[in-house]
């Protein structure tokens, strides 16, 4: 594996001439995007252009919904995850994936991480596990002493560093958030936002964001998706780029019209 | 408040809203109203019959054993005893050792024995709740003049002993322990068959079915069979477990049962039988509780890389497992209540021994409600509501421990 001080940058996901399928229905359409390691990527739009329709492709999350389908091609350190010897729950394992509702198990604190550690066949110190895994969230503190109490239990912004906790919990190479903080509140925003570039140093991100100024502040990468076409319209990829150029000088006009607001 | 301008094309209706509201709030309640009044019509008429006046003679005068001026009731084991060898032929009275020999029986059980095999009480008149408590004297004068030797005594047909004496053809010795375990023994095995089975096609059916034809053939099979008459489930029973099935539902291949009298009416072929019966209401209610699992949880499990298998058995099951019961709870409250498949599978009508095995001929409390139901004489339909307030009692102490079992599932987290 290639370290961060290369000069040339290393892709983790690749996709080429990506189009996914509802059923005959092509939500999104022509998707050329690399995503590179150690950096965040944001990919931003208006709704229903396919974001997280997209983002559940990385990780074949979307299999899980029926009649989806995909054409061109994703890949993971250059291979193809859809490839007929890949296991979706291989792919799932070593991208992990942080939802825009946090969904902690309904059970406790210590059992969210310690159970997703021992379906992986985790055998050891689990007290060290979970508390590494807190901590790396910037939990910890604040769940050190209820750790046997529900997750269910925590606030909005908490519940949602415990399903970060719980994805570190298994070293992925990749986090996929799919808005992670739209049911936050700005302070607990602020805190995942601060999670997500301590985290950077180990892991690859990539988020979709309804928040103009989080994309701005948070990513290295942005990926402007929007609808397109006639008749029933995809949602395509109409620029990637460094964050700073789309927002300072964005290629397109509707990217520039949406990122300053004026869209619509 | 000032009235709103009225706007072109709009009218002011909200009184004529509010009425209708009214309208149908009255006639919702009403239809509760109906609901409970029927209830407290079916309890009024079953307590009614459980208790009340009786009439009985005796076929042999009890005056006619007193000793020495010692009348029986005061007489001692010994004379008790005494007395019970006198009347009762030899291998009755060894019979009677044989279950419990004698120097172990208390006196009073002696004098129980008596009472029922000599002296024989035969009712000759029963009143039912409500003239028992409101015309006493009418019931007196009417005993006084028609059985002049009869005794009148205000009896709970439903007693301690009715729940532990076993079946007998006469009523005031008769009791439902028979039928009781009879009806529990069934249960049993209808809960061994239809609970794992019927969970695990609902968890086949909701998680790892596709969406094609086929599926959808055996899905609109299950609802439709949850409708199949019951009779129509017993003669299934009979085909296949008492016929088909009959060495394995006769105990004859476990060599548990002489081979000559092994016949599938048994315990285990009922309780298979009703366990058919039940099995499309729990798949029903399974797939229900299941599909209620939200997607977010089955997301956040396939999300940290579990496999369909992980995600089923730790996330979905334990937070179905509620609903699950809940459908379990009303599937087994019909399957202890049906009498129409049981007597087509060949329930027994009169046995007064109690179920010993999976291999036992049975019978339950439904049947044998229902058979003294069917009888003429007033005694039996008061039987009959007793039993019927046992039934009730052990559906309500079933269904209250499976919503405790329930409660602990859903109070983990």
């Amino acid at each position: 594996m290639t370290t961060n001080n290369n000069p040339e940058p290393t892709y983790v996901i690749e996709t080429q001439d990506l189009e996914i399928y509802y059923g005959t229905f092509k939500a999104v359409t022509d998707v050329n995007m690399k995503v590179e390691q150690n950096k965040i990527t944001a990919i931003i739009g208006p709704s229903g252009c396919g974001k997280s329709t997209l983002l559940r492709a990385f990780n074949r999350m979307n299999e899980l919904y029926a009649g989806t389908s995909i054409k061109g091609k994703i890949t993971f350190n250059g291979q193809d995850i859809y490839a007929k010897e890949v296991d979706p729950v291989e792919v799932r394992y070593r991208i992990g994936m942080v939802f825009q509702k946090p969904n902690p198990f309904p059970k406790s604190i210590y059992e969210n991480i310690a159970w997703t550690a021992r379906i992986h066949g985790y055998k050891g110190n689990m007290d060290e596990l979970v508390e590494n895994s807190l901590q790396q969230a910037a939990l910890w503190d604040e769940v050190k002493d209820k750790l046997h109490q529900s997750g269910l239990s925590l606030s909005g912004g908490q519940q949602q560093r415990l399903c970060i906790a719980r994805a570190i919990s298994i070293k992925p190479e990749v986090i996929l958030m799919d808005e992670p903080a739209s049911a936050l509140d700005p302070i607990a925003t602020l805190k995942i936002e601060e999670l997500m570039q301590e985290l950077k140093k180990n892991y690859t991100i990539v988020i979709v964001t309804h928040n103009m100024q989080q994309a701005a502040r948070a990513s290295d990468y942005t990926a402007m998706m929007m609808l397109s076409g006639e008749g029933e319209r995809s949602g395509t990829m109409i620029e990637f780029n460094e964050t700073k150029t789309i927002f300072t000088r964005p290629a397109d006009k509707r990217t520039e019209d949406y990122v300053t607001g004026r869209f619509g | 408040m000032k009235e709103k301008e009225v706007i072109q094309g709009f009218s002011n209706n909200l009184n004529a809203r509010n009425r209708k509201g009214v309208i149908w709030h009255i006639i919702f309640q009403a239809s509760t109203l109906v609901g409970i009044v029927a209830l407290i019509a079916l309890m009024l008429n079953i307590v009614n019959s459980a208790f009340g006046y009786v009439a009985y003679e005796a076929r042999v005068d009890p005056d006619t054993f007193t000793v020495d001026g010692v009348p029986l009731e005061e007489q001692n084991k010994e004379q008790l005893l005494t007395l019970l060898q006198s009347e009762l032929s030899r291998g009755a009275y060894n019979k009677l050792n044989n279950e419990e020999p004698f120097e172990e029986r208390s006196r009073e059980n002696v004098f129980q024995l008596i009472v029922e095999r000599i002296i024989r009480p035969k009712v000759v008149a029963v009143w039912d709740l409500w003239p028992s408590l409101t015309q006493v004297d009418e019931i007196r004068a009417t005993v006084a003049q028609d059985f002049p030797t009869a005794e009148l005594d205000f009896v709970s047909w439903l007693t301690y002993d009715f729940v532990t004496r076993p079946q007998t053809s006469e009523a005031l010795t008769a009791g439902v322990r028979t039928a009781i375990l009879g009806s529990l023994w069934t249960i049993f095995f209808t809960i061994l068959l239809a609970f794992p089975v019927g969970v695990g096609a609902a968890i086949y059916l909701e998680e790892y079915a596709s969406d094609n034809w086929f599926n959808r053939i055996i899905q609109t099979n299950i609802n439709n069979l949850a409708g199949v008459p019951s009779i129509v489930y017993g003669i299934l029973g009979l085909a296949i477990f008492v016929r088909t099935l009959e060495p394995l539902t006769s105990g004859e291949i476990f060599g548990l049962v002489d081979p000559t009298t092994a016949n599938g009416r048994t315990v285990l072929s009922a309780g298979l039988t009703l366990g058919l019966l039940v099995l499309p209401i729990i798949i029903i209610n399974a797939q229900e509780a299941i599909r209620a699992v939200p997607r977010s949880l089955r997301n956040a499990s396939f999300g940290v890389g579990a496999t369909k298998w992980q995600t089923v058995w730790s996330h979905v099951l334990p937070n179905a497992m509620p609903g699950i019961l809940t459908g379990t709870i009303l599937a087994v409250s019909r399957a202890i209540g049906e009498t129409a498949p049981l007597v087509v599978v060949g329930a027994s009508t009169a046995i007064s021994f109690d179920p010993e095995s999976p291999f036992s001929k049975f019978t339950t409390l439904p049947i044998q409600i229902y058979q003294w139901t069917a009888r003429p004489q007033a005694e039996f339909q008061s039987l009959a509501a007793a039993s019927i307030l046992v039934l009730l009692v052990l559906l309500l102490s079933l269904n209250a421990s499976a919503v405790l079992l329930r409660n602990r599932f859903s109070r983990r987290f």
